[in-house]
Parts: structure tokens; sequence; C-alpha cells
């Protein structure tokens, strides 16, 4: 006789098998691989061109700034792949299983977490390993830098992934998701990724303080930059402090509100509105 | 756990309006364990709205619906691990293999098996039984049309659901498989535990599977019962020849089974030649439908 188990935990074990199982599709699958592949290596070759431009007085290279904020950014754009998916597995019908499904709901989303935190990861590693190559002057050699990138990474995650299922509830057309991505990439530009953002405008750096690409970023380079790298930061400071505050708002805010989204979201999701959204999709296509 | 006969559906004036148009007006009916109903109507009758609010996918207007003993809109997990349902269309997990949807689908209803009943049903077992064994290492975006209903169907099944709800399972089928379909429902139905509700374009579909069919038009249910008594409600009538004395005989009669039994009480051996053509379900729903839609019309011309 199988034990008894709480619908918790069967949410938790089935959903963590379920992500397990997707991420394992997405990386034997040859359009995601590329997809996966894509990104990095294209942010590995703008770091290349990048790694020997010098910035400021202080002997600092371009590219050695650069390759943690696009960590920070990488991290960040789980929130885009979490309302993507959202949204397509919301028209395909995967959504509506999972409502059929007794704990469905909500193993559906602990695998959502899964895939997508674990896709970010691997993606991280094509980039950072290399990235250690080619860029020079990174202070990766202590075992703090990697506990500071490493809560960064959840607490980022934290922040975005719970954001990302509350976005892709509320925009359910592709339509919806193009709008998401103009202002994703709005907010990368301001949020100082490819440029230290001291040389900005000061309005714009006001922006950037919003966004939870500026935090990762900041986060990130407080974890693998050398000290005297902190003089490009505003105030001069890794305000650590603050990115905790920052970051830590945008996930409580988002862990407050997505049950509430999804949970709406969920009830809406009925044969017939399934139906209803594809033969839109269809007609957009046709 | 139900034991046999005990109600599985009941629904009591069921309405839905939406905006200011009533879509149904007091749908009534119910179910046995064991029984195999089959929900037909013309197209925007309602029928997909009235399953949807029997698997809690749609809030109801007004009424009393109670499946398996629960109002479909309080139904809880354990609730509806007691339920499977077989939609239109599906599409999803399309990357998925066929054996792996099914066993991952499977684990979900673990916790919810019983003494009486084992939960999930052993993944290579279903897959036998619709029939997918030859496929289960496929992607299943890669199925045609009728193995991915099967494998819809299967999905429906692997909790081993008291109730199932099939919404017009052999649209687009090729005869083939749509006998393949027939057999396999027809398998389930002779253990007498899982209720099926089902809807259909098909009343040769309905006719072969259903114990019960009810007719959906105007928003109300026309007609709750066996093909049979349907065809005995409408004007349509049961067509018997026979031989005599080396003489052909026709007659035209709503009770063909008791004209026969008359007939052989009168005549005994002397019959010869025997053939009894059932008035077809389709002149029957046809007629009842128009009848439905009347009424419904003179209705909303009386408010």
């Amino acid at each position: 006789m199988i034990p008894a188990m709480t619908p918790a935990a069967t949410a938790l074990r089935a959903g963590w098998a379920r992500g397990l199982i997707e991420l394992r599709q997405s990386f034997t699958n040859a359009g995601d691989l590329l997809a996966h592949l894509l990104w990095p290596v294209l942010m590995l070759a703008v770091l290349y061109f990048m790694r020997d431009r010098p910035f400021g007085s202080e002997g600092l290279l371009l590219g050695t700034l650069a390759l943690p904020s696009i960590l920070g950014m990488n991290a960040a754009m789980g929130m885009v792949s979490m309302a993507q998916t959202l949204t397509a597995e919301r028209e395909d019908g995967t959504l509506l299983r999972a409502k059929a499904t007794p704990d469905g709901m909500r193993s559906y989303l602990v695998g959502k977490v899964v895939t997508v935190a674990g896709g970010l990861f691997v993606q991280l590693a094509i980039l950072l390993l290399p990235g250690l190559l080619i860029i020079d002057g990174l202070a990766v050699g202590s075992l703090d830098a990697w506990l500071t990138l490493t809560w960064v990474l959840v607490l980022g995650m934290l922040a975005t992934l719970p954001l990302g299922a509350v976005l892709g509830s509320v925009f359910t057309s592709s339509r919806g998701q193009g709008l998401l991505q103009l202002v994703v990439l709005g907010m990368i530009a301001v949020s100082g990724i490819f440029y230290p953002i001291t040389s900005m405008p000061e309005w714009l750096q006001g922006t950037a303080h919003f966004s939870p690409v500026y935090w990762l970023g900041l986060g990130m380079r407080s974890a693998l930059l050398p000290e005297s790298a902190v003089s490009v930061e505003i105030g001069g400071s890794w305000r650590q402090l603050e990115t905790v505050g920052a970051l830590g708002a945008w996930a409580l805010l988002g862990l407050a509100v997505a049950p509430f989204v999804l949970r709406r979201m969920a009830r809406g999701e009925s044969g017939s509105s399934v139906a209803a959204r594809r033969d839109r999709a269809l007609r957009r296509i046709g | 756990m139900a034991t046999s006969g005990e109600i599985v559906l009941d629904v009591e004036g069921l309405r839905m309006r939406y905006g200011t148009t009533d879509v149904l007006h007091g749908v009534t009916f119910g179910a046995r364990q064991g029984e195999v109903l089959a929900l037909l109507g013309p197209n925007g009758a309602g029928k997909t709205t009235t399953i949807e609010i029997m698997e809690g996918f749609r809030a109801r207007s007004a009424g009393r619906v109670r499946v398996l003993g629960t109002d479909p809109a309080h139904g809880t997990e354990q609730w509806r691990a007691r339920l499977g349902v077989v939609l239109q269309s599906w599409r999803d997990h399309g990357r998925w293999r066929v054996r792996e949807l099914l066993a991952h689908l499977g684990t979900y209803y673990a916790p919810y098996s019983t003494d009486a009943i084992r939960r999930p049903w052993d993944t290579g077992e279903l897959l036998e039984a619709v029939g997918l064994s030859e496929h289960a290492d496929r992607k299943i975006r890669t199925l045609s049309g009728g193995q991915r209903r099967r494998l819809d169907v299967a999905i429906g099944l692997v909790g081993r659901p008291e109730l199932l709800f099939l919404d017009e399972p052999t649209a687009g089928f090729d005869p083939e498989a749509r006998h393949e379909f027939h057999g396999l429902v027809q398998r389930l139905a002779d253990d007498r535990e899982t209720t099926v509700l089902l809807t259909t374009h098909d009343l040769d579909e309905a006719d072969k599977l259903a114990d019960r069919i009810l007719i959906l038009a105007g928003g109300r249910i026309v007609a709750d019962g066996p093909a049979d008594d349907l065809a005995r409600r409408t004007t349509a009538a049961d067509e018997v020849r026979w031989t005599r004395d080396g003489r052909n005989f026709v007659t035209s009669t709503p009770g063909s089974t008791a004209f026969v039994r008359g007939l052989f009480h009168a005549y005994g051996e002397e019959i010869s030649g025997l053939e009894v053509r059932r008035a077809s379900l389709e002149d029957t729903y046809l007629e009842l439908v128009r009848q439905g839609e009347a009424a419904a019309r003179e209705a909303k011309a009386a408010q």
C-alpha cells in the first residue's frame, strides 16, 4: 500500500518530477537547445569584443563590468520565460489539463519554477564558465564571491519568477506578450547592464531603481568584481542591504499577488475558453 | 465508494444565463452508477455548458447540481480524483512521450487510491486497453488525430474514474478507430462501475453505446430514456415484415416487440422470414429537437 501523502507533498513531488522531465526535454530537442545556447553565445561574443575596452580612470575594463551584469540580466529574463510559457500553455490546454487533475495546478506551478529556474542555471553556467576565460579582472577566487552569487540568484528568482507568473496570467494574448517584451527590453536598457549606470542621466538612474534587472546586475557585480570597481556604482557602494530590500520587496509583491491572480486565471479555464482562444489565434495567423 | 445503483449525477433545475440570454432553463436529469448516458442536441443547445458545469469548470446561474454527491462548484481535489475528463480537443504536452505522460499523470492519483479502487491504472495495461502500446515511446505531437484522441481517453481513465465525461470522443475518427473506441467504452460499461456521460453528434454511436439518451434542445432536456422508448414517444413507427402461408405481410407499429409476440402467439410455427426494422433514432431525434425548439420559441414569445 502506498503511504498516505498530504496533497502539498504530492504537489511538490509531482511538480519536481514534472519540472525535471520538461527540463530534460528542453535539452534533448534541437529547437530548444538552440534557444538555450543562442543567447549565452551571443552575449559571449559581445563580451569578447568589449573585453579590452577601458572604462574610467581606475583601469577597469568594460567587459569585466559587463559580465556580471549580463549574468544578472539573464537571471531576470526568467520572468519573461515564465510569462511566455504560461500564455502558451494556457492556449494549448496544458493548464486546463492541470486543472482536471487532482492537485494538478499546484504541481504545474512547482514544475514550471523547476523548469524555468533549471534552464536559467544552465544558461548561466554556459555564460559564466567560458566568460571566466575571456574576461580578466574578476574576483572569483574567494568563497565569499560564490556565496554572494548564490544568494543574489536565489533572491532574484524569488523576485522575478512569481512576477512572471502574474504577468503571464494578465497578458493572455501573444500581442500582450510582445508588449511585455518591449517593457523588459526598456528595463534592460536603463539598468546599466552594458554600460555603467553612473554614466547615464540622473532621472534614468532613478527609474532603474524600480527594475529588478538593475538590482540583479548590481548584486552580481558585487559578487564577482574586485572592491575597486565599486567606484562606478551609484553612491560608490554595492548597496547590498538595498539590493536585499528591493529584490525582497518584488518577491513579496509577486508571492502575495501570484496565488490570487493564478487562481482567478485557473477559475476561468474551461474547454470552451481554450477553444475560443485557439480560434482567435488561428484567425490571427490565417 | 459508491455501491451499485447509487446516484452519481443529480441535476435539478439547472439554469445558465450569459448576460440577458438564458442558455439553459431548468435542466433536470440524473444518472446511476454504471450507466452510460449520451447527451444529444444541436450545436449551441448548451451541451458543452452543461458538461463544464458538472466538471466544475464553470459556475452555474441557478439550480442544484450534485456530482458524486458533491456540488462541483465546491469540489475538492479528492472529488476531482474520482472524475475523468475528456474534452473535445487537447493539444497539450506535445513534447512528452505517450508512456511518460500517462505514467506521470498517474502519480497524481496514487494518494487517492482506496481498497476498493486501486489508483492509478497501470500504465502498460492502460496503453494496451486503448491500443497505444506500439506508440508508447512516440512524442505526443507526432500522433495521428485518432491516436491522440485515444491518448486523451487514456488520460481520462488513468485515475480509474467513477464518472467519465467524454465530449464528442469520436469526432474525426475513421470507421475502424470508431469501432475500436466503441469496444473500449463497452468494455468499461460492462464492469458497471464507471458511469459515462458522453456527448456526440453521431446518433448510431449514441444508440450503440448508451443505456439512456438525453436530448437537450432549446435549453431543456426534451427527452430522457432508452433509445427504444424515445422512438415510441414520437410518431415514428417500426416496420415488421413476415411470411405466412407463402404470403408476404408488412405492417407499421410503434410497438414492434409486442406485435411480434402477438404474431407468434397467434400463428406460432407458421411464421417465417420475420424482419423488424426499428424506427431510426434519427427520425426520432429530429422530431424531438423540432418540438423542443418550437416550445422554447413559444415560451420566449409568451414572455
